[in-house]
């Protein structure tokens, strides 16, 4: 019989650049295998590349976290980001609403439409560089760098003042709490971010701008049914917060994986035409994934051979999938050739795909090549096993990244 | 006659589609991104030489949007 005491906590412990040893453990004995949350509650973690792929794409399951039987995943009592009801006037986190929100924003995150950012996004990034520089190696690259990059990016293309950074990168960490902050921090930076968005919103209804709120703003004023004032206000919180706690932490992670085995980020100097692959190497073998994406199974089911019971809450292992020997040749080596890289589940798949996902490449790839061309002798100051994990949030990451050159 | 329809055809579903625009970057010749992301095939029959880079937009397809007839 299992008792208790048997079932692993989670996230499990790791060191700064290794998988977790339960990955490839449970992808080889245990398709399905239950851990314990934070919160005490259980939920079912899915490890291998087809199980995740299948149960992301199939539609009938939800990440919907406030429904009876869902699990707690954070220690506060909402249960973290994916327990909170939307208000009634938001209906886009599922199914046909969900559907509805998409086909109005992905026009503004289409492949062309990023590539036209590039230039700019460029620009940013080597007046970030310029400071960094002038100011003297050392550096916390996180700080000077991987997150101002893509703050200023959303900021801009948002047409949200770049100067209340600090403001969002807070309310952002707090929303993502695992076990960081409490129920109450929770409330109040939903409160007050909620609140700033409305304004926002207010001023680019008196004077709208060239930019994405103000265009969503004009939508939202049509009252066609496209989208609410809740949805919109919603969209904003949710970009900003998307803006703030993804790429930057992977232009962190990027760099400690690249220079802790530096042939990979001297290949990138030697050619630059590698940057692309590199790029989406670094997104697959990424080993600080956060805990993962989750979906509350409604119907019994069966994933790997496995029975999953009705009221489950699964766990998809994103980077886990990432290292599947039967999706990725040698899935442990880094190749920025790989033919198939970008078959990579980190931007997760199905119909919640993530939508930042080109500005997403587009930003990683700039950061990259602005750090090979400007700062070729880069290194990790203390040694890649010394960058401090990030923990307690729902997306993972280093604290810091101290740099020389 | 047999012969003359065994090529590879292609499908885009666009009620699936989530509009990542990958298959538009993988085989650029036969996927193009409409300008609300949404996708749409400019050939139901590729070319022999894009077959390969079809396969792989299939297969990198977030959504399995994109069908294959051999």
């Amino acid at each position: 019989m299992t008792t208790t005491s048997d079932i692993p906590s989670f996230p499990f412990d790791k060191t700064p650049m290794e998988p977790p040893a339960e990955w490839a453990e449970f992808r080889d004995k245990c398709p399905v295998a239950k851990v314990r949350m934070p919160s005490g509650d259980e939920v079912s973690v899915l490890s291998r590349y087809s199980d995740v792929r299948e149960v992301l794409t199939d539609s009938r399951f939800t990440r919907d976290l406030s429904r009876p039987g869902a699990a707690r995943l954070a220690n506060t009592d909402d249960g973290g980001i994916f327990g909170r009801p939307s208000s009634s006037d938001v209906d886009i986190s599922e199914g046909n609403g969900h559907r509805r929100w998409r086909r109005l924003l992905s026009g503004s995150f289409t492949m062309k439409k990023m590539e036209q950012w590039r230039p700019r996004i460029q620009a940013i990034a080597d007046q970030l560089v310029d400071d960094m520089i002038a100011k003297g190696s050392p550096a916390d690259l996180m700080a000077d760098f991987g997150l101002p990059l893509p703050v200023a990016v959303i900021c801009a293309l948002l047409g949200a003042p770049a100067q209340d950074k600090d403001r969002f990168a807070e309310w952002s960490r707090i929303s993502l709490t695992l076990t960081r902050y409490t129920q109450s921090d929770v409330d109040r930076a939903r409160r007050e971010f909620a609140m700033y968005v409305s304004a926002l919103v207010e001023e680019k209804r008196a004077n709208p701008g060239e930019d994405l709120l103000s265009e969503l703003t004009q939508i939202s004023d049509a009252e066609d049914g496209r989208l609410s004032h809740g949805e919109l206000v919603q969209t904003g919180m949710g970009l900003l917060l998307a803006g703030h706690e993804t790429t930057s932490n992977m232009i962190g992670k990027m760099t400690g994986l690249l220079l802790a085995d530096r042939e990979h980020y001297d290949a990138v100097i030697a050619d630059p035409e590698l940057i692309p692959g590199t790029v989406e190497e670094v997104l697959r073998m990424d080993t600080n994934a956060g805990i993962g994406i989750p979906r509350f199974i409604t119907e019994d089911i069966e994933v790997g051979g496995c029975p999953v019971a009705k009221d489950t809450t699964l766990m998809m292992l994103l980077a886990s999938a990432n290292r599947d020997e039967h999706r990725f040749t040698e899935p442990d080596r880094f190749d920025p050739r790989r033919s198939n890289a970008n078959q990579h589940l980190t931007f997760g798949a199905g119909p919640h795909f993530c939508l930042g996902q080109p500005l997403a490449r587009v930003e990683l790839q700039v950061a990259l090549g602005t750090m090979a061309r400007r700062l070729p002798g880069l290194a990790l100051r203390d040694g890649a096993d010394a960058l401090p994990l990030r923990k307690g949030i729902l997306g993972g990451g280093f604290e810091n990244v101290w740099v020389r050159w | 006659m047999g012969a003359l329809v065994s090529g590879l055809q292609v499908a885009v579903d666009q009620e699936v589609c989530c509009g990542s625009g990958l298959c538009a970057l993988t085989a650029p010749a036969v996927f193009d991104q409409r300008d609300d992301g949404i996708v749409v095939a400019l050939t139901t029959e590729p070319a022999d030489a894009d077959y390969d880079a079809v396969r792989a937009a299939a297969a990198a397809c977030p959504t399995s949007a994109i069908h294959l007839m051999e």
